[in-house]
């Protein structure tokens, strides 16, 4: 049968994206050698790793036909509070002098209830209101980043060693445990996105809403948890942002990293008309705008030139898209 | 010699990746005739439009048109050139006037302003040339499909139009409605207009064709003067080969009643609906569009809310507020905007037959049940699709509808209710899914069928309950049916009931 040559076909177009990492890759490894060494993949995969996770939240609400612009400020409020909670009780300058000094084991599952707690609102808000996701998470966005500065007007520092292991640690020596989680979290998403009921429902909602609700899928209930998994992606990025750098700045802590996250999942192939969602291609759009910001720095081009090229490669990696989804027959 | 046709597209092949859409076929239209295509879907009919109207370019062929040979770009090209089509699903702007849609992205302008006056005046002077009863300052929104669609031909004709594509025009209208468009295709052929009729309303089209071409998977099969066909000749040259009957109704017997409807309102749409259902029975639901009976079964699955009215389902009240509750209770609604709310056209054939059954195969999913079942049901009811993992928008109509079908079965309802089941699909699905129908009766299952199109109703059905503005005006048995008592409920009111006819 013709099938196998159509899905050979398929695969193609479908992967074509690894194959533009793979060029990225071989052309700043010839240029800059240096590139290719093991503590500079090293670094590039830390310093990707919390964008990917919020990467891997904000897809969801993508596929589901919605946005979410609220991640770092998120991530911002429960780094700040999850912070101040593991401070060591000794520290003069302590945001709350004298009060006791959680586990770090408890403060992080807290820092993940608030950001459940807050995805659960914005969900509920965005299902039963059907004011739309942007201008929703909008507001979310301008309130946690506002609740962040009102809980801690200055950065809180000092976080024990303890607590920085989540993001410093190594696991078998030499793996960063911030990389470990962003492996755990991209074989989370694509279990959940993939093998469960809860993956396909939301296909189903991102790719005819209507269609979803007739066949008996509850579209209220889905979306809010689309929300809920969001902001707990973005809370787990705001407790590793204050793990991996020791401290928590309420104003900059996460600013701007939901865009960086929303490029990463788009540049990845994930349709903003909602229904298209690949987990493997968000992993790679992610290192692509990894391997891109890296090699740029290694070629000693400047900032706003690597802004400039970043987002020509967002926009041009979305028309072709466009073009690949709308060439039917 | 070119003089004799207003339009002749020569040897058109059409090539999309993996897939050869047309195979070199012929149309030749003589002005100021109706000259209507037809064949299965899937036969090219569309694409074979689409090329014409530069949607599509074709690979390789030769359009003449209007004496010389042409080759549209795009359809407002096409349009400026004087070949217009009017598609099957309309694409009006509902927040803007009438008389805006008419000149969307062509306003008459004085100096930079956009010339308000001339537009509305010119509009008027359309609509009455026409003889349309529309009002210019009318919101697009507010307007019947009908009425939608005679803005569509207003426009169309606005360009000073020899050719008019109309792409199944009559399948969201009523009866009354349809002799309204006809007198109009009328006029149009007067004023020597042509038009390209797609449709697959035997009736109608040997109404109102002068020519008829045939196409079948891509080719072109015939053309012939209305006059030199019949229904049998032309259903046998597209189907190429021999049919089963259109309805293939089988009689069974009559069981229990299973689900009792008593005084379902909903808002203005939906007033005080009662009935019976029994096991092994088809009931039909006619009524003019508009008559509130896609909004009963709406109101009754959990789509629209219920203002009044109670349920039973084998004896028990249902309490049902959402299509997740219906489904659990045994009900399934096969909806008549497959598009709209039918299929997700994105999903391959297997995620969208599973959909409504999601819940069967656990949070975490049983991959192979999930296959084995979509592969068994896309067997049993003959679906042609390259494979299981083929997204079902790539499908033809009564393809994506047998996958829908599939979808209700596999969660086994007691009570199956399909909403326009054949709908814009073809002859052989239609006979297809009329003996699905039929077989899923006698086995015992419950349905409900709401049908525009009174021969299925009569030909199907064991009882039909009529409407009229919301409210039921009769339950008609089998035996005393006939189409004129039918439109009698159907418009309320006997006097209507000749001019409906």
């Amino acid at each position: 049968m013709k099938t196998s040559k159509m899905d050979w076909k398929k695969f193609m177009s479908q992967n074509s994206i690894w194959g533009v990492l793979i060029i990225l890759v071989v052309l700043l490894s010839v240029a800059r050698p240096a590139f290719l060494s093991s503590a500079n993949l090293k670094g590039l995969l830390e310093g990707e790793s919390i964008k990917g996770i919020m990467a891997f939240g904000v897809m969801w609400a993508i596929l589901a036909k919605g946005i979410d612009l609220g991640l770092g400020a998120v991530a911002a409020l429960v780094s700040v509070i999850v912070a101040s909670l593991v401070q060591p009780a000794e520290l003069a300058t302590r945001l709350f002098p004298g009060g006791t000094q959680l586990p770090a084991g408890v403060a992080i599952i807290l820092g993940l209830l608030i950001g459940a707690l807050i995805g659960l609102v914005v969900g509920a808000v965005i299902a039963y209101t059907h004011i739309p996701p942007f201008i929703a998470t909008l507001g979310s966005q301008l309130i946690c980043r506002a609740l962040s500065k009102i809980y801690s007007t200055a950065p809180v520092s000092n976080l024990p060693e303890g607590y920085r292991w989540i993001a410093k640690g190594k696991l078998f020596g030499f793996i960063p445990m911030i990389v470990v989680i962003f492996i755990i979290m991209f074989i989370v998403s694509a279990f959940l996105l993939t093998q469960t009921r809860f993956g396909k429902n939301i296909y189903a909602i991102g790719g005819n809403d209507q269609a979803a609700r007739v066949a008996g899928i509850n579209v209220e209930k889905n979306l809010i948890m689309v929300y809920v998994w969001c902001s707990v992606c973005a809370a787990l990025g705001g407790i590793l942002l204050a793990a991996r750098t020791g401290s928590s700045d309420p104003s900059t802590s996460g600013l701007n990293y939901e865009l960086d996250a929303i490029a990463a999942a788009t540049v990845g192939g994930t349709s903003h008309t909602g229904g298209i969602c690949r987990v493997s291609g968000v992993l790679c759009g992610i290192l692509i705008l990894g391997v891109i910001n890296n090699g740029l720095v290694m070629l000693g081009v400047n900032d706003n030139m690597t802004n400039i090229i970043k987002g020509l490669i967002i926009v041009g990696a979305v028309a072709f898209d466009m073009r690949k989804n709308t060439r039917k027959v | 010699m070119s003089q004799d046709y207003v339009l002749e597209m020569r040897n058109i092949v059409k090539e999309f990746p993996g897939v050869k859409a047309l195979k070199g076929v012929d149309l030749k239209v003589r002005p100021g005739t109706v000259h209507t295509l037809m064949g299965e879907n899937g036969a090219g009919k569309s694409t074979l439009m689409k090329c014409l109207i530069g949607m599509y370019k074709p690979t390789s062929g030769q359009i003449v048109y209007d004496g010389k040979e042409v080759s549209f770009n795009n359809t407002l090209s096409a349009m400026n050139a004087g070949i217009s089509m009017i598609h099957q699903e309309l694409s009006p702007v509902p927040e803007r006037t009438v008389c805006d849609n008419v000149w969307l992205g062509r306003y008459p302008t004085k100096g930079l302003v956009i010339d308000k006056q001339k537009m509305r005046k010119d509009c008027s002077a359309l609509f009455e040339k026409l003889g349309l009863d529309l009002d210019p300052d009318e919101k697009m929104g507010n307007l019947t499909v009908a009425k939608m669609q005679m803005v569509e031909i207003a426009k169309a004709v606005s360009y000073d139009t020899k050719v008019v594509v109309m792409d199944e025009p009559t399948s969201a209208l009523t009866e009354s409605e349809v002799e309204y468009l006809f007198n109009l295709i009328d006029d149009l052929k007067a004023k020597n207009v042509a038009i390209i009729y797609i449709s697959h309303k035997m009736d109608e089209i040997f109404r109102i064709s002068d020519d008829i071409t045939i196409y079948r998977d891509g080719e072109y099969i015939a053309t012939d003067r209305v006059e030199n066909l019949n229904i049998d000749k032309v259903i046998s040259l597209m189907v190429g080969r021999e049919m089963g009957a259109l309805f293939p109704k089988v009689e069974c017997p009559i069981g229990d009643v299973v689900l009792k409807v008593e005084d379902l309102s909903s808002g203005r749409a939906v007033k005080s609906v009662s009935f019976e259902l029994h096991r092994g029975e088809i009931l039909g639901f006619a009524g003019l569009v508009g008559a509130g009976r896609t909004e009963t079964v709406e109101a009754l699955f959990g789509i629209r809310p219920k203002t009044g009215g109670k349920i039973y389902k084998d004896g028990m009240e249902l309490k049902i507020k959402s299509p997740e509750e219906a489904i659990k209770h045994g009900i399934g609604l096969l909806t008549e905007d497959r598009r709209g709310n039918g299929i997700v056209g994105l999903l391959s054939v297997r995620e969208n037959a599973i959909l409504a059954n999601l819940k069967a195969y656990g949070f975490v999913l049983k991959h192979a049940k999930i296959r084995k079942d979509a592969e068994e049901y896309v067997e049993k009811l003959n679906v042609k699709t390259p494979s299981l993992d083929a997204q079902i928008q790539n499908l033809s109509g009564g393809n994506q509808q047998k996958v829908l079908v599939a979808r209700w079965l596999l969660t086994n309802p007691d009570v199956l209710i399909v909403d326009e089941p054949t709908r814009g699909i073809d002859v052989g699905a239609k006979a297809e899914i009329h003996a699905l129908l039929t077989k899923l009766a006698g086995e015992g299952k419950a349905i409900i069928m709401i049908s525009s199109e009174l021969p299925e109703v009569l030909g199907m059905a064991d009882r039909i309950l009529v409407m009229h503005e919301g409210k039921m005006t009769g339950i008609l048995g089998r035996e005393e049916a006939s189409q004129e008592l039918i439109m009698k409920y159907a418009t309320g009111d006997s006097k209507n009931a000749e001019v409906a006819q």
